[in-house]
């Protein structure tokens, strides 16, 4: 009996299987191949687009992207977007999740759905209606306001869509938080803003970063709802991309998007080590 | 958890500022376009209130009914690709040794931190006529050719007589692939999660039970991981359904779904007003399919709780 059980496979040993790792290896190739053919060809010698043929390998692409002022203001532009707006979608966030976590009151699981709600609605829903909201209210950014502040109207976008993510994120993290410890502080003197700041905000500390490192991405790469917000003056990296894509092909966006890739990938892995640093200390 | 009454004063210093913001930023909004929907464009830049309900009245024209069926079998499609290939991959991340299993659900996950307009535009670049894809599919037609030949069956020109490139921008199959590549994730994570709460013993007892493996994966494993799959064909199908750029980029103008002629409402026919009415009918769709599943969800809670 023992020898026909081993011949046989196990229950749940799917990763062994060939069909099914040769799907996984498909999949991983689908999923990488475009970006990796992107980078590749943002190497490429090629005064024509189409990134068809190799002939030879040049940073000029890289060098061009560099000088190309108006790709470089809109890089510079969404940076700036991403920076001030994770800052604040990282503040409402923290007490977004502070309240939900903390207090109970009327008409809160209506109020959660709320918060959720900038999550789960299209894109495109929410861009249409903060351009005409602007609109409507006279809010146009004038020509010739004074940087960054001719960003605002991306920016508080940006935050609104944003910051519900951040909350998500902290709120997982306040769950876990022992609220002995601040009954303990309480009990020696501690003050309602003492508390929180040498208890609570310490503990929440890893969900601060990772809520704005989501937020941070997000904001990085929101094409649909900047689209909608911004005005012919105030262009960002991913609508000034759009806007060459569509006339034409050119290794010179290859360039700029692989260096786009790049500060994610970095992000990312910075995020990633936090992460684990966190676990190794708990 | 505390009354919002014991104090009151903490309470209000932490819910005012981001209710307020929701209630400017994203409720007034949406109630603007609310009433943008009834009302009607009199000039180039005026709009007035009229109540009318004709805007809604011309989501009913041909034209746009097309569109929407369109919009809803392409997210179908794409979402059901996804989960075909989504489960087995969720299955291969479950099952690998425990330190393996970061490094693959980092692999599946990265994709999704590029920019969602990068990966479109590389998928665009290699999906041309003459781009890597039709390249490889050349090359292995050549191949093919040259086997034929081999074998004596060259005459007869069985595969075509000269390789013919697939188009893929501009139809639909472009569209369906670029879908598929950018919602993959949405796809695997859920049903990943469901996979790891799995209980492996009704597994081994469906084996022991002289079950195939087929057998097994169709009536024990699927039933039990389906919660998941019906979450991840939510998330992937909403998304997929209000997808601006793939259609914009790979469809070429010739695959529109509702989320490109919502656009051209706004930025380029300047009908507002029905512009207004499209994205919220789309907004009522997604409300639809959200709330079938929180009601559906409800009631097998309800079913189990009779049970146990």
């Amino acid at each position: 009996m023992a020898k026909a059980r081993r011949n046989k496979r196990g229950p749940f040993e799917y990763a062994h299987k060939l069909s099914m790792q040769t799907v996984f290896v498909l999949a991983t190739i689908f999923l990488y191949a475009p970006i990796v053919v992107l980078i590749i060809f943002s190497f490429n010698d090629s005064r024509r687009g189409g990134n068809v043929i190799w002939r030879g390998f040049t940073t000029d692409y890289y060098v061009k992207a560099a000088n190309n002022a108006s790709l470089i203001e809109a890089f510079v532009n969404s940076l700036a977007i991403a920076v001030i707006s994770t800052i604040f979608a990282v503040i409402l966030g923290a007490i977004t999740a502070i309240v939900l976590w903390r207090f109970r009151f009327p008409l809160k699981p209506g109020y959660e759905g709320l918060v959720a709600l900038p999550i789960v609605i299209p894109e495109i829903c929410m861009g249409v209606a903060i351009a005409v909201f602007f609109s409507s209210m006279g809010l146009y950014v004038s020509p010739g306001t004074l940087w960054p502040f001719n960003l605002t109207n991306i920016i508080i976008a940006h935050i609104t869509f944003s910051f519900p993510f951040a909350a998500m994120v902290i709120r997982t993290r306040l769950n876990n938080f022992n609220r002995e410890m601040e009954e303990a502080a309480k009990d020696l003197g501690a003050s309602e803003f003492q508390v929180f700041r040498d208890i609570l905000l310490p503990h929440m500390k890893p969900g601060l970063i990772a809520g704005g490192l989501l937020a941070f991405t997000l904001s990085l790469d929101d094409f649909v709802i900047t689209f909608f917000t911004s005005g012919p003056d105030t262009v960002t990296f991913p609508v000034k991309v759009y806007s060459m894509v569509r006339f034409s092909v050119t290794p010179e966006i290859n360039a700029a998007s692989t260096v786009l890739i790049l500060i994610t990938l970095v992000l990312t892995a910075i995020a990633m080590r936090f992460q684990s640093f966190e676990e190794e200390h708990k | 958890m505390e009354s919002f009454r014991k104090n009151l004063s903490v309470f209000l210093a932490f819910f005012t500022p981001s209710a307020g913001w929701l209630f400017l930023f994203f409720i007034a909004p949406l109630g603007i376009i609310f009433v943008y929907s009834f009302s009607e464009t009199i000039s180039l830049t005026e709009v007035e209130l009229t109540w009318t309900f004709e805007n809604y009245g011309r989501l009913l024209e041909p034209e746009i009914q097309t569109l929407f069926w369109r919009s809803i079998w392409l997210a179908s499609i794409s979402t059901a690709v996804c989960l075909v290939v989504g489960y087995p991959v969720a299955l291969v991340i479950a099952t690998a040794p425990a330190k393996w299993k970061p490094w693959l659900l980092l692999i599946v996950i990265l994709p999704f931190w590029t920019n969602l307009l990068i990966r479109t535009y590389a998928l665009l670049n290699i999906l041309g006529t003459r781009g890597r894809v039709n390249e490889g599919l050349e090359w292995l037609w050549t191949k093919a050719d040259g086997f034929l030949t081999l074998i004596g069956l060259g005459a007869y020109d069985l595969i075509g007589e000269e390789f013919e490139p697939i188009v893929f921008l501009g139809r639909w199959s472009g569209v369906i692939i670029g879908l598929v590549y950018v919602h993959l994730p949405f796809t695997i994570l859920p049903i990943y999660a469901a996979l790891e709460r799995l209980d492996r013993s009704y597994l081994e007892a469906s084996l022991d039970l002289g079950a195939s493996q087929w057998r097994t994966f169709r009536s024990v494993l699927l039933p039990l991981t389906m919660a998941g799959v019906i979450t991840a064909a939510i998330i992937t199908f909403i998304p997929m359904l209000g997808s601006f750029l793939t259609p914009a980029l790979l469809g070429r103008g010739q695959v529109d779904m509702i989320a490109n002629v919502i656009e051209r409402q706004f930025k380029g026919a300047n009908d507002w007003p029905f512009g207004a009415a499209m994205s919220l009918f789309l907004l009522y769709v997604t409300f639809i399919i959200l709330a079938i599943q929180a009601f559906a969800a409800m009631r097998k809670q309800k079913r189990s709780e009779r049970r146990g």
